[in-house]
């Protein structure tokens, strides 16, 4: 029996609570950098110095943010429509087939036709893979949550079943394709720099952020202002009030999913396109999973999910340097940190919210 | 003189820059039934929950048979001796009576001992009060009815002196109300003090002592049951006199633009929910369809305005067959509105804004698009547009819909649809939660629609209403029409019968599979 | 003349200077990082040990991701670690690009080859250790069916198998060979539980011995051999002792040598670019020998594989190189 709360002012929800568990999290953080005998001030300096603090630094954020806000944007589109979608992972692998599929087919055209048709394809890729759960759930009732993860195994084995039997060059030891041509390599941000005579350090940040920001929009745009989007709030909300509507829940699953899929699918624009301009195993690196936190930290909106995924930019690029420095500081501890981050500001979301209510509805009942 | 079981002193509430209770009040005698009425969002419930510990008040006193106390959890609520009868039942439905009666009382690691006790205690608290319920009968498995006795139960376990029901009837059949009050007599006549919630003026009038009047988050009368009228309480809640509409006299019926054939629905279990049910509505013809709630009133609406399919018959709308596959969209188009039953959980999505609700259906009109995307500035100026002139208070198209009461809900659902100029209109218990001044405000649009030669088909579980509105009227009982009656040749009491299938009501509740 | 020599005299001495500046060395380790039980923790004990030895402390890294690779290689190259050990394949293409960039820094590389002037490539013939074992475990069968449990399907593991089965059709031409590869992802590489699956079905169908290249899904093919009262066969570090008396032995890849090795080249100046492809004549490949397999390798078994590793090093016997085509000439 949970009394109902009032509701929290906007400026709250959206800014007080986010920052009061990411707060959280790094004082937990610190506890466990202090248990094993380092300082949590130099570690958290030597972080946010190592994600914000030079060019390089910078970059390496950015170029880890434009993997987190396609994995936040895909999570968050499904779960408009009321769907869990946890294969980001796997409808990036596939992505990434399509787009190195159409970057070595097309990679001696010019960029201006090989670009844009392999970010096509990345996207057609992922969003296939996205509604075949979809249709799996609207038409069979098998569950999302559990298809889309069978899916992520699926996609990883046929990943490598191609790079190993189909597209790997012979004599090369790695599974991966050759590297493509000059005309799908999509620009480093330093190289776009140059074009307007900028110089920007060197890091793997490439214009697929720019593609990310642009999804952003477009998201943001379905969601709140279109029909189609609309439509999967609908659903989402209140299936019974869909169907009373005339919109067909099965269907907005399947579109839903597809658009997921294809959001997801985009990330390999950044790892395949942008920076490995080759197509090699596991270059999802668990990027589709981490898409989850920053959906629900971004309270599943584009500008949420935008800050959301800056966070988890800095925790990656911010901890790889703390590894760099201090060796005590072990990977496994980085990813700890990182998991309180997501404890606090994804499952405990919701711990300081009836304190914080009481307390504002007090002070707001005084002050009026 | 007899004593004060509660007695609430100057308290005041506050949520945001709602005032929800002001200064408010309250002597409730012991040993009485006290009614508590007033309009929703009047502040009954916050009270209420102020009372068992949900909320704190900003400001006032509490004393429970004179003896200050602090309620800040439902705990300290029970400790004080006060239980509580929610509208939607607090209930593990796997469970066993006796199971829930224990939860939060197990007494002990080990609950054999306990058990035995509880068992024994329900089957007393039973036969005195008049609360038969099996102890180990699995309360999914029991009518609504006997689900709120355990409710009540659960409550006198815990050894609640006082106890506040919170609008009982709402769920209820008209035979299991009756047993209801007869229990609440009893109780009241063994020295317990009942605290009733209700909108309705008839169960104040039939069974309280005293009532008090909420208006606004204020208390503005205190009055003895037998010395007021609920023309006087109806007033006292809306500030002003209501005028209900007439009917007026019933016109030529023109021509047919509802036709139903031979209609058969079964639901996902392949059970038969409406089987072979035929009737048309006419063109300036209210017709009212009449039943206890849950035989086949919903699962009728919803095939015909195409939300679940239909499994035989026909259909057809303004003389146009409707292909059985048709959705919603489809109905819609071919020139039907349709006020659902349940506005919360079809008729509009409360977490969307107003304005997104109040195109629920329509978001695909060439009105409210610009391309692929909705035009937001147009849905807006036809929301603010139509509570203007259904009187939506607060008129604000973007405020979230959770946020308006009930029966500005209400107002909203009925704007859009009658709005579009339909041929036909499906208004389903369009008065359910709404209260007094709305109510009045909604039968009148309905017979301005009649009045404008539409077609209207209403679904009522309430009598008044259907006797109110209606031209003809169809008794729904078990998926099948048991009768048709022209309503002014008829009166509530056959239509009762017909509802009950020409028999006594069932002694205890409905059966499972007739309940929605 | 004498200016040449003078020169060559300057030049040596500055060599001789710049090798006497203590190294300051770095190693990244790959995905599955420094402690999975095999080849990654074979190049940390390598170089613990030289650590041990000279008292000179390394840097590391472990990747966690792609990008992560360029970024470590340009990371130590730019702070001045020389040389920097590099543990895995997967980092080839990345090391390419920063070796090209740092020209004074000397890498060196571990399973792969790339082919640079300050680049050192080590190898293995894991074809040709994997052909011995397959040899004793063909003479060890008494039922003629044997196993092989192989981690994720790549062609590094293929490259196992293939020296496994050529060494097997060497002891017992007819003999049955049962291969499974464990998964498609690096998770296979540290899955025991299937691991062990596998290797009971192979049990089922009559498998008496079973070898397995599989990392830490090893653990998982040993276990279940043991508990059958069958055989295993370990693989990269010696792993006869996990189930004393059960292993009948375990294929040697050593990786730990290697890294040892090129650290303390480094150090001096015995470090040279190029390839370096370790097989059974530089003891970079072989078997393990041991007290825990003792009762196990008899007389018989022990001169069939001395004959078999004299021929290998004398060149007699060629094991096929799964990928020199990525074709096994027998199943």
């Amino acid at each position: 029996m949970s009394a109902p709360l009032a509701p929290l002012p906007r400026w709250a929800d959206l800014a007080l609570i986010p920052l009061i568990n990411v707060t959280l999290a790094f004082l937990v953080s610190g506890l466990v950098v202090l248990a094993i005998g380092e300082s949590p001030l130099e570690a958290t300096a030597i972080m946010l110095r190592g994600a914000l603090g030079f060019g390089e630094g910078i970059g390496f954020t950015l170029y880890y943010t434009t993997n987190f806000i396609f994995a936040g944007l895909a999570v968050a589109v499904a779960f408009h429509a009321g769907l869990f979608n946890i294969g980001g992972e796997g409808q990036a692998m596939i992505g990434g087939v399509g787009a190195a599929m159409a970057a070595l087919l097309l990679g001696t055209m010019p960029s201006i036709v090989a670009l844009p048709a392999a970010i096509l394809a990345s996207a057609l890729f992922g969003a296939a893979w996205g509604a075949i759960p979809g249709w799996l759930q609207a038409r069979r009732g098998s569950h999302v949550v559990i298809t889309t993860i069978m899916f992520n195994f699926i996609a990883s084995a046929l990943l490598v079943y191609l790079l190993v039997d189909v597209f790997r060059p012979p004599g090369l030891m790695e599974p991966s394709s050759r590297v493509f041509d000059a005309g799908a390599k999509l620009p480093f941000m330093a190289q776009a720099a140059a074009w307007f005579g900028l110089r920007m350090p060197k890091s793997p940040l490439n214009l697929s952020f720019i593609v990310a920001l642009v999804a952003c929009l477009f998201v943001w745009l379905l969601i709140y202002r279109s029909r189609l989007g609309y439509a999967f709030r609908v659903v989402g909300a209140n299936p019974v009030a869909a169907r009373y509507a005339g919109i067909s829940p099965e269907r907005m699953t399947i579109y839903a999913m597809a658009i997921s899929g294809a959001l997801a699918g985009m990330m390999a624009i950044n790892e395949i396109l942008g920076v490995q301009h080759r197509l090699i195993v596991g270059f999802t690196s668990g990027y589709g999973f981490v898409g989850i936190a920053v959906a629900l930290m971004g309270r599943a909106h584009p500008g949420g999910i935008i800050l959301a995924a800056l966070l988890f930019g800095v925790l990656y690029q911010g901890g790889t340097e703390l590894a760099f420095d201090k060796p005590t500081i072990t990977r496994d501890m980085i990813v700890v940190i990182q998991g309180l981050v997501i404890l606090f500001a994804g499952a405990l979301e919701f711990m300081f919210r009836p304190a914080l209510s009481r307390l504002l509805s007090r002070n707001v009942a005084e002050s009026a | 003189m007899s004593e004060k079981a509660i007695q609430l002193l100057s308290i005041d509430k506050r949520f945001g820059a709602v005032h929800a209770n002001r200064a408010i009040d309250l002597d409730v005698k012991k040993g009485t039934i006290h009614g508590i009425i007033g309009e929703n969002g009047a502040g009954k419930s916050t009270l209420m929950s102020i009372l068992y510990g949900f909320y704190e008040a900003d400001s006032g006193e509490i004393r429970i048979n004179g003896e200050r106390k602090r309620i800040r959890s439902s705990a300290d609520a029970i400790a004080a001796g006060i239980g509580m009868v929610h509208q939607h039942f607090m209930l593990v439905e796997p469970m066993s009576v006796v199971e829930n009666v224990m939860l939060g009382a197990e007494g002990g690691t080990l609950t054999m001992r306990g058990m035995e006790k509880a068992r024994a205690e329900i089957r007393r608290l039973g036969a005195d009060y008049g609360l038969l319920v099996d102890p180990d009968a699995i309360v999914g498995e029991l009518s609504v009815g006997l689900q709120q006795r355990v409710e009540i139960i659960k409550a006198l376990f815990r050894g609640a002196e006082i106890l506040i029901l919170d609008e009982p009837t709402g769920v209820l059949t008209p035979a299991e109300a009756e047993q209801l009050f007869e229990v609440l007599a009893e109780l009241r006549r063994q020295g317990r003090t009942i605290l009733l919630i209700t909108h309705k003026l008839k169960e104040i009038m039939a069974i309280t002592d005293e009532v008090s009047v909420m208006r606004r988050g204020e208390m503005v009368a205190h009055r003895k049951t037998a010395e007021t009228n609920p023309r006087e309480l109806a007033a006292l809640m809306v500030g002003r006199e209501i005028a209900h509409p007439q009917k007026g006299a019933s016109q030529a019926p023109g021509a047919p633009l509802l036709e139903v054939e031979n209609l058969a629905v079964k639901d996902a279990r392949g059970v038969m929910r409406v089987s072979d049910v035929s009737f048309m509505v006419r063109a300036g013809e209210i017709v009212g369809i009449a039943g206890v709630s849950g035989n086949g009133q919903s699962e009728l609406i919803e095939a015909i305005s195409g939300m679940i399919r239909r499994n035989g018959g026909t259909v057809t709308l303004c003389g146009q067959p409707v292909p059985a596959e048709a959705d919603a969209a489809e109905t819609r188009n071919l020139g039907l509105a349709h006020v659902p039953e349940d506005r919360l959980r079809m008729g509009l999505v409360t977490s969307f804004s107003a304005y997104e609700s109040a195109i629920l259906g329509h978001q695909d009109r060439p009105q409210f698009s610009k391309g692929p995307l909705i035009d937001r500035d147009a849905a807006i100026a036809d929301t603010e547009d139509k509570m203007k002139r259904f009187d939506v208070r607060p008129p604000d198209p973007l405020l979230k819909t959770a946020n308006f009461s009930g029966g500005n809900q209400q107002k909203i659902v009925l704007a859009r649809e009658i709005e579009t100029g339909p041929d036909v209109l499906i208004v389903a218990q369009p008065t359910r939660g709404v209260d007094v001044g709305a109510i009045a405000f909604i039968h009148r649009q309905i017979l301005d629609l009649k009045a404008k030669g539409k077609a209207i088909l209403l679904v009522s579980v309430e009598l008044d209403e259907i006797f109110a509105l209606t031209d003809r009227v169809l008794v729904m009982c078990g998926g099948r029409v048991v009768g048709e009656r022209i309503t002014d040749e008829t009166d509530q009491n056959e239509i009762g019968l017909l509802m009950a299938g020409m028999e006594a009501a069932p002694a205890i509740g409905t059966p499972a599979e007739m309940r929605p | 003349m004498n200016l040449k020599s003078a020169l060559s005299a300057l030049t040596l001495s500055l060599l001789a200077t710049s090798a006497f500046a203590q190294s300051k060395p770095a190693v990244t380790f790959d995905v599955g990082g420094k402690f999975d039980k095999s080849f990654n923790e074979a190049a940390y004990h390598g170089a613990e040990a030289f650590k041990k030895k000279t008292g000179i402390a390394y840097r590391e890294f472990e990747i966690q991701n792609d990008a992560q690779r360029e970024q470590a290689l340009t990371r130590f190259a730019r702070d001045g670690n020389d040389p920097i050990i590099v543990i895995g394949f997967s980092n080839g293409s990345a090391l390419k690009k920063v070796a090209a960039e740092f020209p004074k820094t000397r890498f060196t590389i571990i399973d792969d080859v790339i082919d640079l002037p300050n680049v050192q490539s080590i190898v293995f013939k894991e074809h040709e250790g994997s052909y011995l074992v397959g040899l004793l475990a063909a003479k060890a069968s008494k039922s003629g069916k044997v196993g092989f449990v192989g981690g994720m399907d790549i062609p590094l593991i293929r490259k196992f198998a293939c020296g496994y089965v050529q060494g097997v059709k060497a002891g017992n031409a007819s003999a049955e060979i049962f291969q499974n590869m464990t998964g498609t992802t690096g998770a296979a590489f540290n899955d025991p539980v299937k691991g062990g699956e596998l290797a009971k079905a192979q049990i089922g169908r009559g498998a008496d011995v079973v070898y397995h290249a599989a990392g830490g899904t090893g653990a998982g093919v040993l276990r279940a051999t043991a508990d059958a009262g069958k055989l295993g066969i370990g693989v990269d570090s010696n792993q006869n002792h996990l189930h004393p008396g059960k292993i009948l032995t375990s294929m040697l890849k050593r990786v730990d040598v290697a890294v040892e090795k090129a650290l303390t080249d480094a150090n001096g100046t015995a470090w040279k670019a190029g390839v370096t492809v370790l097989g059974l004549a530089e003891g970079g490949v072989g078997w393990a020998d041991d007290e825990h397999n003792k009762a196990l390798v008899t007389a018989d078994m022990r001169a069939a594989v001395d004959k078999a590793t004299a021929d290998i090093k004398s060149g007699a016997v060629k094991v096929h190189d799964y990928m020199s085509d990525q074709k096994c000439p027998v199943q």
